[in-house]
């Protein structure tokens, strides 16, 4: 597995979880799940890019 | 003072709706011991296959990448966080003692994210047990 698939399956099943227990709309449940996929995979791209600008 | 008495006003008719203390609470532990499992008391059977499929699929691959399953320690301070961690995924990490896994050192990344996917399984786990009792108890409308 490599790191990238790490952190997609890691966004995934923490999304899920996140969508079903801080909503209580199923549409919300999923728009929330969504976001929250987005922002960790994004906030995870957004700081290894900062970790390799701070390395080099 | 003021803000105390508006929230037992607002919690009293949500606490008439939801179900007794004692099925509330046996809602939390059957939540926490299979995932989802509070969920499916409360019918909520969607929910609960969602939660049941994805936190025991988690906790699969971390072990899987040959993460660590902490035991009971009173050593450095993050490992005992660790342990209270894997402790959430309830008989998931019973299971895996008896059976022995997650028992081999930890030595590569993947075994690292391994090890955090077991841990953040627990903590998720706990949510959404927190979440069944909530439905239970009519905190959470639905």
């Amino acid at each position: 597995m490599t790191h990238f698939e790490a952190v997609l399956l890691f966004s995934l099943f923490t999304s899920i979880v996140f969508g079903i227990t801080q909503r209580a709309e199923p549409r919300m449940m999923i728009r929330f799940g969504a976001f929250c996929f987005g922002l960790f995979v994004l906030g995870t791209i957004a700081a290894s890019w900062l970790m390799w600008l701070i390395k080099h | 003072m003021i803000a105390t008495e508006m929230a037992n006003n607002v919690q009293v008719p949500a606490r008439a709706a939801g179900r007794s203390s004692s099925m509330a609470f046996l809602v939390l532990i059957a939540g926490w011991l299979v995932p989802g499992a509070g969920h499916f008391l409360l019918g909520k059977w969607i929910r609960g296959l969602l939660l049941l499929v994805t936190l025991v699929l988690m906790f699969s691959v971390g072990v899987a990448l040959r993460g660590k399953i902490y035991s009971p320690n009173t050593g450095d301070l993050l490992d005992i966080l660790n342990f209270a961690g894997d402790l959430g995924t309830g008989l998931l990490f019973f299971a895996a003692k008896i059976f022995d896994l997650g028992q081999a050192a930890v030595v590569t990344a993947t075994a690292d994210y391994g090890t955090k996917f077991i841990v953040v399984a627990g903590l998720l786990n706990v949510i959404a047990a927190v979440d069944a009792h909530s439905l239970a108890t009519g905190r959470k409308a639905s």
